[in-house]
């Protein structure tokens, strides 16, 4: 199914990573071996102060996990979907209830209806798209692995991570 | 990183990315070359990086036969050039087939490849898969319908060279492309002759590329090397590719294409079969195909436009029976030629000599400023009598399949002044008439 390049766009990606602090992963797995949980080191390694969102686990990676956005006590600026498509419209709906900044969709998670009501509740929304390789893109390492950054830049950069 | 409220991201032109893509000013130094990072290993800033780095869940140098920053410059240009996800280098041509074939196939499986093939590709898979034990049958590229009549429920992949070397076939790539995906299996292109300047097989639906960078990337004819970019777009769980979704007993448990998505083939291709084989780039050759790679664009115009004054020049001779070069316009391939090589059809073609095998050596005694070698893609204006040396390993029908009769001669035309060219073959012809 075509992504809608306005849920891919390159700025609103780069805004939103520089933006974020918090950082809730809905669907995020205590397995090591699962995507969500290398999202989820990789999004704490680099700063993000990660909320995992699973009703079967008390704590993943050492941070309390909530049942729901909903349970969260504190803002949430990133709500990172792991989840099957078909969930994604009622993640949608929580993320406008709380005030979250932007809906992220990660590989596979598309649903335009859960899009356009995040968008329509004043969300910034990404669809497709994996946090931990855009991060890695613009602000990481993912050019010393040979993939195609696209980054074409002949500034210096100002600081590493 | 540059403030991303400064200004849009562009969609920038091909001469604009073959001069910097992959590779942005080295942030410790600022040095805007790309540094010759010739160093083996990495030092860790802690226990709990090099663990997440040998994980693969943070992406960190760990050790140069799996990755290294000047390399990983080259991978991401030549990635980006042929519009894929990414690349991974390897230490030759050859070893970039060799690993894009070991981490697809296993024992029991089947290939259906193009018959009019680089000799030693020939022999490569010949040779590699029957130790594999994997089938393999050779067809007829010309004709999409021999594709279909060669697959078998084994069959895992289908492989052909955009232009056949050195019969000059030019794949139809979109059909072949669409027969691959009709079996859920890819189609791997060795796109060395044309370079993405003038094709990018993955714009009409090829899966895998791969490349001899020995030849036109470079271009100076200084470096052995191999690259290997996918498109990022293959569904490798689709059923049948347990190799690549499946969870990997070589990566503790790991699945590559559930945990990195499109990017799990590169993944695999890099953190286990690159670090198992051992066909590591060097990175003073990485270093070397960067400075060709920046003019690649310039250099193939001036390629293709040498090559075709030389073949229109040959087919006049009447000491030739016949060139074979897809950039005439009486070529049987001018029109797949003019859909997926419209900036031309590279410069490596063959002749054929009325006079056979001795009258081929002799032509090759006669030329002064062409060099007798066996490699093509050189700045420098290149001859060979495949029969007797690239081919040498292949049977006649072998031979024939590949086009190559006994007075066949191949060029690959280099960037010199074109008169001097046309002098120096006109001294071989006197030679032999």
């Amino acid at each position: 199914m075509p992504v809608s390049p306005e849920y891919q766009d390159a700025e609103t990606i780069q805004r939103i990573l520089h933006q974020a602090k918090t950082v809730a992963i809905v669907g995020l797995s205590p397995n090591e071996l699962r995507a969500s949980n290398f999202v989820g080191f990789y999004a704490n390694r680099h700063g993000y102060d990660v909320i995992p969102v699973n009703p079967q686990e008390d704590e993943i990676m050492g941070f309390r996990s909530y049942p729901s956005l909903k349970e969260i006590p504190r803002p949430v600026n990133v709500v990172d979907v792991f989840r099957d498509p078909s969930a994604a419209v009622d993640i949608a709906r929580q993320a406008v209830a709380v005030g979250a900044g932007a809906l992220w969709l990660q590989f596979g998670v598309i649903s335009d209806e859960a899009a356009e009501i995040a968008r329509a509740g004043g969300l910034d929304v990404v669809m497709d798209r994996c946090f931990k390789i855009e991060h890695a893109r613009y602000i990481g390492r993912m050019h010393w692995l040979g993939f195609n950054t696209r980054v074409i830049t002949g500034r210096r950069p100002g600081h590493l991570l | 990183m540059q403030n991303p409220d400064e200004k849009p991201l562009r969609s920038f032109g091909f001469h604009t990315r073959s001069v910097h893509a992959g590779a942005r000013p080295e942030p410790n130094t600022g040095a805007r070359a790309v540094p010759i990072f010739q160093t083996t290993s990495y030092v860790f800033e802690d226990p709990e990086s090099a663990a997440a780095y040998f994980n693969l869940q943070e992406y960190g140098n760990t050790y140069s036969r799996i990755m290294n920053p000047t390399v990983a410059a080259f991978e991401e240009r030549v990635g980006n050039l042929e519009g894929g996800i990414g690349a991974v280098a390897f230490a030759s041509g050859l070893a970039a087939q060799s690993a894009t074939f070991f981490t697809l196939l296993n024992p029991g499986d089947h290939v259906v490849a193009s018959a009019a093939l680089y000799g030693g590709t020939v022999t490569q898979l010949k040779h590699l898969f029957r130790k594999m034990s994997v089938e393999l049958t050779f067809v007829d590229p010309d004709a999409p319908e021999n594709w279909t009549a060669a697959l078998t429920d084994d069959t895992k992949l289908l492989f052909a060279e955009t232009i056949g070397n050195p019969g000059g076939n030019v794949l139809d790539i979109e059909p072949v492309a669409t027969i691959a995906h009709g079996h859920d299996i890819p189609l791997v292109v060795d796109n060395t002759f044309a370079t993405p300047y003038l094709c990018r097989p993955i714009d009409w639906g090829a899966d895998i590329v791969v490349h001899s960078a020995t030849k036109f990337l470079g271009g100076h004819g200084t470096s052995i090397g191999g690259v290997v970019v996918d498109s990022g777009e293959f569904d490798w769980s689709n059923g049948k590719f347990p190799v690549i979704a499946d969870p990997s007993p070589a990566y503790h448990g790991l699945a590559f294409h559930e945990t990195f998505g499109g990017y799990g083939y590169l993944m695999k291709l890099r953190a286990e079969t690159l670090r198992d084989l051992g066909s590591a780039m060097s990175p003073f050759n990485a270093f070397l195909f960067i400075q060709g790679v920046e003019t690649l664009p310039l250099r193939m115009e001036r390629h293709v436009a040498n090559a075709v004054t030389l073949a229109e020049w040959l087919r006049e001779r009447s000491e030739v029976t016949a060139v074979r070069y897809a950039g005439l316009d009486d070529s049987p391939y001018s029109a797949l030629r003019a859909k997926y090589l419209p900036k031309g059809a590279g410069a490596v073609f063959c002749f054929d000599l009325a006079a056979g095998r001795e009258a081929g050596q002799e032509f090759i005694r006669g030329v002064e400023l062409f060099s007798h070698l066996a490699n093509v893609g050189d700045a420098k204006s290149l001859i060979i009598h495949p029969a007797s040396t690239t081919h040498r390993q292949l049977d006649e029908e072998e031979l024939a399949a590949a086009g190559i009769g006994p007075g066949t001669i191949r060029l690959s035309v280099g960037i010199e002044d074109v008169d001097d060219l046309i002098w120096d073959l006109e001294a071989a012809f006197a030679r032999i008439t």
